[in-house]
């Protein structure tokens, strides 16, 4: 039975001229009750104008032109915004890419999860605790109450967005929309969050549109794939007939693109003789404040025992699943949260802890620039206002000589003078990424930390801005810690790559020597995560990958933190003792009980069997 | 939906102010009259507050009393002219003091954060638990009733609320990316406040601000009508209702007028936060043409 039937919708949108141009151009799309139709296509494509029509919704700056949304035999065009708004509330949802814009900041998990109760009273107050507290299970998420006295801030990535279908599935809704919702998280999180998801939906028995750039793991969730260019329909059928007989030269390009390739081999010219510019000894960090009559507790710690050294003109990629403690480290030097033990040396001299206490030299010669475009920006500054801001603060520059190297800056990123002048709401998520990067060279750093700066972008501009990343770092000799959960890019990118675990160094070496074997088994594990365009590639990883990983895991704080899930864990001795770090070659070590031969001896996939 | 809706106003609509409105433009124009009351209304008041005009107590409308006189014969309009800048101005003034010391203070407590933050929040669940009328009682009976005394006592009861709220706004803002970064490259804790947080929070402040301008308007209304408010022969519009009282008997204006006037004013704030605190309707009804 047809649920959702979309006829001869056109949309259009206001270019920055005034001018209305239409982005859809005549879609038909239908739901059946129950079915999950995903929406794929590269950017720009509609796919997300699309979805929202569904809910009967434009957004602003776009308004429908002609055609029908039909919702369960209701046209949702034509009813009265105020009807159109009560239907969305009870029967829709819809769970957006960014769980963190979506999130309250001041509200805890539990009231937000609560709030469409709330709002909608539709249950006795005992049955939506058990609903929460089930709906928290069916996700993998702890159904404990200190987790939901949480804020959104103190959880991580893949467990915001849970979070988010949590909310969206509390009131059973019968069509359930779902905007890139794994595109923000690394590959193992997307496993497990795409695993929940499956179940919930099939819990759930509604239907689903499922927005997304990525047809290798759209072809785990979508019973139909409807393929969109240009704002028009390409080619429609079911997955099977999509992923391995497409029609069109458009889809099987597509398709084309899914395969698995080998990576490609990184630059990989480090200067080895040059003293370090950041190093990091055996630092350790945790979000517990000391109370008093409190002993410090090690196993509280996110970070442990972090030791490397970054080299000038080095890209260091920092990769690992969610909640390993990437950013937590790229907090640390940045001087955004203090260590508890270790230090970190700048140039041979030790960094205070707190940023505040830094001195000059060592903040201009740390930058960071964040990973939502949407919210690094202050929105109510002038782009003028953002970059001048450290030019004025590091270097004393007035007024009168700000506009001139802003533009400067701004031509560097690749964007005209006159954005100056703009608001962020005023730019596209590429533009303001690369507003955020143009602020953080202001500074003439030394070192810029990178935390997910591409994750929140669609594929396309991602590469663009990572060009504009490689060309900087050519011209300006400056070192990157670039925090990223898209191996792909990593491989291609980084000098050296660092593989953390709860908080712990598994590997680090240069790229090409990681992600081959002889490597450390969770970084097989990593390797084998990434999605493949294959029918049925998430249950049989999830089969291969058991024990799959569960938030908050007990870890005694002795021992490997990995063995709980590790494949070649050795009783008595993984858990038993901190692993050694074996160097298999100069600038490659694994942190691991077994030798390099028997780590060699198994490859990348059986490793994690 | 909300979540929709959440998302597009925290990325757009920070910055401007909301389209207007039929009754945001109501609210507004009565908020100016108040204000122009406030401000010029003893100087254009005809007689002064305590002058007896003759023509009895409740008079009717009469050339010399075009609203007709109070209990004890006074003009009427005259009195409602003085009493504006009492009702409207020590609202406005509690109310901003309290937004000053207390925005100050919640945004310091969000951003510090620790002991500093939990000790604040207890103080002000401790004041919040007591009934503000009854926490006015005992600093009137401590102090006496002067004009300072009251707006100090207004302004400190508005206190823990306006702590709490821009407490909880900082705290949302103060996580935000942007902020991170200000903080990374060492900026001064007012720089964060002042450049980062202050500007985006002003909205839901404003918000509050209205309301708590509101509860001030008719807090003093209460205060003078238990007879602790302006002490006579002045008198706030509240006050002029309670000593008018018994010329309801009579079909006089004389404590009608005051109360309407009192509506009139926390109706215009009121319309003015609505349209201030509205969703943007424009984006809903544009969708379809
Ligand atoms: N402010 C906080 N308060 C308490 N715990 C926190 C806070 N921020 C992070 N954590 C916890 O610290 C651990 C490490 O988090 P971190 O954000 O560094 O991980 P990550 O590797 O960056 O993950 P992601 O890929 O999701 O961004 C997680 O267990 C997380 O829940
Ligand atoms: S130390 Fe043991 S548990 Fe840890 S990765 Fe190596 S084999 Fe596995
Ligand atoms: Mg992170």
């Amino acid at each position: 039975m047809t649920f959702l039937d979309i006829r001869n919708l056109v949309v259009e949108g206001r270019t920055p001229a005034g001018e209305w141009l239409p982005t859809v151009h005549g879609v038909d799309l239908s739901v059946a009750a129950g079915e999950v139709v995903a929406l794929i296509g590269e950017s720009g494509a509609g796919k997300s104008t699309v979805a929202l029509a569904a809910m009967g919704y434009a957004r602003p700056g776009t308004r429908f032109r002609q055609g029908q949304v039909r919702l369960a035999g209701q046209e949702m065009l034509t009813l009265p915004p105020s009807s159109r708004r009560r239907i969305r509330g009870a029967q829709m949802a819809y769970v957006a890419q960014s769980a963190q814009a979506s999130l309250n900041p001041a509200m805890t998990i539990g009231e937000q999860i609560h709030e469409p109760f709330a709002i909608h009273r539709i249950m006795p107050e005992g049955g939506v605790r058990q609903r929460v507290a089930q709906l928290l299970t069916r996700l993998d998420l702890p159904s404990a109450a200190a987790f939901t006295r949480r804020y959104p801030h103190q959880l991580s990535g893949g467990q915001q967005q849970r979070v988010m279908m949590a909310m969206a599935l509390t009131c059973s809704p019968s069509l359930l929309i779902l905007d890139e919702p794994t595109t923000a998280l690394d590959a193992t999180t997307q496993i497990e969050v795409l695993k929940a998801l499956k179940a919930a939906l099939a819990d759930n028995r509604g239907a689903a549109i499922y927005v997304s750039h990525d047809l290798a793991v759209v072809a785990q969730v979508a019973d139909r794939i409807v393929v969109l260019r240009n704002g028009r329909i390409v080619e429609q059928g079911i997955t099977a007939d999509i992923v391995d007989a497409p029609r069109e030269l458009y889809t099987q390009q597509l398709v084309e693109a899914f395969r698995p390739r080998a990576p490609a081999k990184p630059a990989g010219s480090i200067d080895n003789g040059a003293a370090a510019l950041l190093e990091v000894e055996d630092a350790s960090s945790t979000y517990v404040r000391d109370r008093l009559f409190r002993k410090p507790d090690k196993t509280q710690n996110v970070l442990n025992d972090i030791t490397f050294d970054l080299r000038p003109r080095e890209a260091l990629a920092i990769v690992g699943e969610s909640g390993s403690g990437k950013s937590t480290l790229a907090r640390v030097i940045a001087g955004l949260q203090p260590i508890n033990g270790g230090r970190v040396r700048f140039r041979g001299n030790s960094l205070a802890g707190r940023s505040r206490d830094r001195s000059r030299e060592a903040l201009r010669a740390i930058q960071i620039v964040l990973q939502s475009p949407d919210l690094s920006l202050n929105p109510g500054q002038r782009i003028q206002q953002a970059i001048g801001r450290p030019l004025q603060f590091f270097f004393g520059m007035s007024n009168a000589e700000i506009p001139a190297r802003v533009a400067e800056l701004l031509a560097m990123v690749g964007l005209p003078a006159d954005y100056a002048g703009r608001f962020p709401s005023e730019l596209s998520g590429g533009q303001r990424q690369r507003v955020s990067i143009a602020r953080a060279f202001a500074a003439r750093p030394d070192i810029v930390i990178c935390d997910e700066i591409l994750s929140a972008l669609d594929a396309l501009v991602a590469r663009q801005v990572l060009d504009l990343m490689r060309k900087l770092r050519a011209e300006h000799d400056v070192a990157y810690l670039f925090v990223s959960h898209d191996i792909a890019t990593v491989a291609t990118f980084a000098d050296r790559v660092m593989v953390l675990y709860a908080g712990r160094i598994c590997e680090i070496g240069p790229p090409a020597e990681v992600f081959q074997p002889p490597h450390h088994p969770y970084t097989a594990l990593l390797l084998s995560s990434v999605p493949v365009l294959r029918l049925n590639w998430l249950k049989e990883t999830v089969a291969s990958n058991a024990p799959r990983p569960t938030q908050g895991r007990a870890w005694n704080g002795v021992g490997c933190p990995f063995h709980a899930r590790c494949g070649l864990a050795v009783r008595g001795q993984c858990d038993a003792a901190p692993p050694p770090i074996r160097q298999v070659t100069k600038d490659h070590a694994i942190h691991c009980h077994r030798s390099i031969a028997e780590l060699s001896a198994v490859g990348s996939s059986s490793c994690v069997a | 939906m909300t979540m929709l809706a959440q998302t597009e106003r925290g990325a757009r609509s920070i910055r401007r102010l909301p389209d207007l409105t039929t009754l945001g433009i109501l609210g507004l124009l009565l908020l100016a009259v108040n204000a122009l009351l406030a401000v010029f209304g003893s100087a254009i008041a005809p007689h002064s507050a305590a002058e007896l005009i003759g023509g009895g107590a409740f008079g009717p409308p009469s050339d010399a009393a075009p609203w007709g006189t109070d209990y004890l014969g006074r003009d009427l309009l005259s009195r409602v002219l003085h009493g504006a800048k009492y009702s409207i101005g020590i609202a406005a003034a509690a109310t901003l003091l309290g937004f000053l010391a207390g925005i100050s203070i919640g945004f310091a407590a969000a951003e510090i954060r620790g002991r500093f933050d939990v000790v604040m929040i207890w103080i002000c669940d401790i004041f919040l638990s007591f009934p503000s009328i009854l926490l006015a009682l005992l600093v009137i009976a401590g102090f006496g009733t002067s004009l300072p005394v009251l707006i100090l006592t207004i302004a400190f009861i508005q206190l823990p609320r306006v702590i709490r709220l821009s407490r909880a706004v900082a705290m949302g803002i103060s996580t935000l990316e942007f902020v991170e970064v200000a903080r990374a490259r060492g900026e001064s804790l007012p720089s964060i406040l002042g450049r980062e947080i202050l500007p985006n929070s002003l909205r839901p402040l404003a918000v509050e601000f209205g309301l708590r301008m509101s509860f001030a308007v008719l807090f003093i209304s209460s205060l003078s009508f238990l007879g602790l408010g302006i002490q006579p022969p002045e008198a706030d519009w509240g006050g002029m209702v309670r000593e008018n009282l018994s010329g309801i008997y009579y079909g006089a204006l004389a404590a009608i007028i005051p109360a309407l006037l009192i509506g009139l004013l926390v109706l215009g704030i009121n319309l003015t936060v609505d349209w201030l605190s509205g969703e943007v309707p424009k984006a809903e009804s544009q969708d379809l043409r």
